[in-house]
């Protein structure tokens, strides 16, 4: 075959990788949207991260205004450490709240910006003081299921002695204030 | 007397192992020497590229077809399988981040490797291996030319720049077909699909693992495909044999070298 003709098809071959690769930065992969300029580092400290990992989105107000730089335990408050990448262009105020939600029921989790209504603006190198950790599923259950438990014990006669005499205490005071005298007290 | 020949029968499997054993091993060593000889002396191939570029036409584009052909359809075939698995648990929408991942992390390399090795890998292989039966290489080492310099060497260049090319477009037209098969076919939401996958897959952690992966898979199947044809007996026979060593051998040097870069890149 023709040198040139050989030319031609391995320059066409290579072009294509090329676009393919390019196709796959840009459409597949998420290059174009990590590169969120130039930024601003702030630091927040949580007792519970949860699952949060480094790079997930920290978002305000639903867009995204940074990612998560990096985690960290700080061993002498028992700490996650948590740095926070924000965009140049969006400036938060010093009281900003940041809280870890999770994106749908069993989502990736994120950090949520809830700006405050101070004058001052947090700079690079700030700590968010006010928290709020992640959801853990399992603490919720169990919470859940606890006040399930109590709710159920407290609708029961008095299954134990303490209840017993609690429940004689507020009985009485029940009976002194019933909603229903003083409902019917009136209209007399 | 029983126990005599069963003796005998024992140590006849043992030496068959042991022979074995040192035979795969004396390959094995030899195809080293042979990749490092490549490398030393692929001083060559870069002086006159032309010699590459012409091994890139017949390995990396005359592959090109039978490379886009399997991966549309493999790419199809993903989206139809993963949409009638996710839509059991409501995140249909997830099709675009399964296909995607699939394609870039693992099957666009391995795929294409395996393919490379039974498409270029035994053109490789008997080119060679005639080349030898026809005494071409030992006339090149008369005209005191390097056989390995001149002929081995622009064939291993041209597989490394092949693969890794033919893998990334592997995936691309993978996609392409796993969105041909979602978006008009099934009715997946065209945004989500690519905004889903635009959000899960990672530049650095997959596909530039997924290139590496196909550089990877690039040297050991030019290089097998290279030494099979180097080693081959100068008869018909051994030609035919060496070309069916190089596809047995390639393809499970493939499935092993990927799991073993699998567990480097996968940190849990």
């Amino acid at each position: 075959m023709e040198r040139t003709t050989i030319d031609l098809w391995v320059g066409i071959f290579v072009a294509l990788g090329v676009a393919a690769l390019l196709g796959l930065a840009m459409k597949v992969g998420n290059l174009t949207t990590s590169d969120i300029g130039e930024t601003y580092t702030v630091t927040a400290n949580f007792e519970n991260i949860g699952g949060l990992k480094s790079r997930a989105p920290v978002k305000s107000a639903g867009v995204v205004v940074g990612r998560v730089g990096g985690i960290k335990f700080d061993p002498a408050s028992f700490e996650a450490v948590v740095s926070l990448n924000i965009d140049r262009r969006y400036q938060f105020p010093h009281d900003t709240f940041a809280n870890i939600y999770t994106a749908g029921l069993l989502g990736e989790q994120y950090i949520a910006l809830e700006p405050g209504g101070d004058e001052t603006n947090l700079k690079n190198g700030d700590k968010i003081a006010q928290t709020q950790d992640a959801v853990v599923l399992e603490k919720m259950i169990s919470q859940f299921l606890y006040n399930k438990a109590s709710e159920t014990k407290e609708a029961a006669p008095a299954p134990t002695k303490s209840k017993a005499a609690e429940s004689t205490e507020t009985g009485d005071d029940a009976l002194g204030s019933n909603p229903l005298d003083k409902l019917t007290a009136p209209a007399k | 007397m029983t126990r005599v020949s069963l003796l005998v029968r024992l140590v006849l499997v043992l030496r068959k192992i042991g022979h074995r054993f040192v035979d795969r091993l004396w390959r094995l060593g030899a195809g080293a020497r042979l990749f490092w000889l490549t490398l030393v002396s692929s001083g060559e191939s870069f002086k006159r590229p032309w010699l590459v570029i012409r091994e890139v036409y017949f390995t990396g584009v005359l592959s090109l077809i039978i490379i886009l052909v399997s991966a549309f359809f493999v790419g199809m075939v993903l989206g139809l399988q993963g949409y009638n698995t996710l839509q059991r648990y409501g995140s249909s929408e997830a099709i675009g981040v399964l296909v995607a991942l699939a394609l870039v992390r693992e099957l666009g390399p391995v795929v294409t490797a395996l393919l490379f090795a039974g498409r270029a890998g035994t053109a490789i292989t008997a080119e060679i291996g005639l080349m030898k039966a026809t005494e071409q290489l030992s006339a090149m080492e008369m005209m005191a030319v390097s056989p390995v310099a001149r002929v081995i060497a622009p064939r291993f260049w041209a597989g490394v720049i092949s693969m890794p090319i033919l893998a990334v477009l592997f995936s691309m037209v993978g996609i392409l077909g796993g969105y041909m098969v979602a978006v008009p076919l099934i009715g997946v939401d065209a945004g989500a699909f690519w905004s889903q996958m635009q959000a899960n897959v990672d530049w650095r952690d997959d596909i530039v693992n997924g290139v590496i992966k196909s550089v990877v898979f690039g040297v050991a199947c030019t290089i097998i495909a290279l030494f099979e044809g180097y080693d081959a007996p100068p008869t018909a026979e051994g030609v035919s044999r060496a070309t069916t060593r190089t596809v047995v051998t390639s393809s499970l040097a493939v499935l092993g070298l990927d799991f073993v870069l699998t567990s480097f890149m996968i940190t849990v």
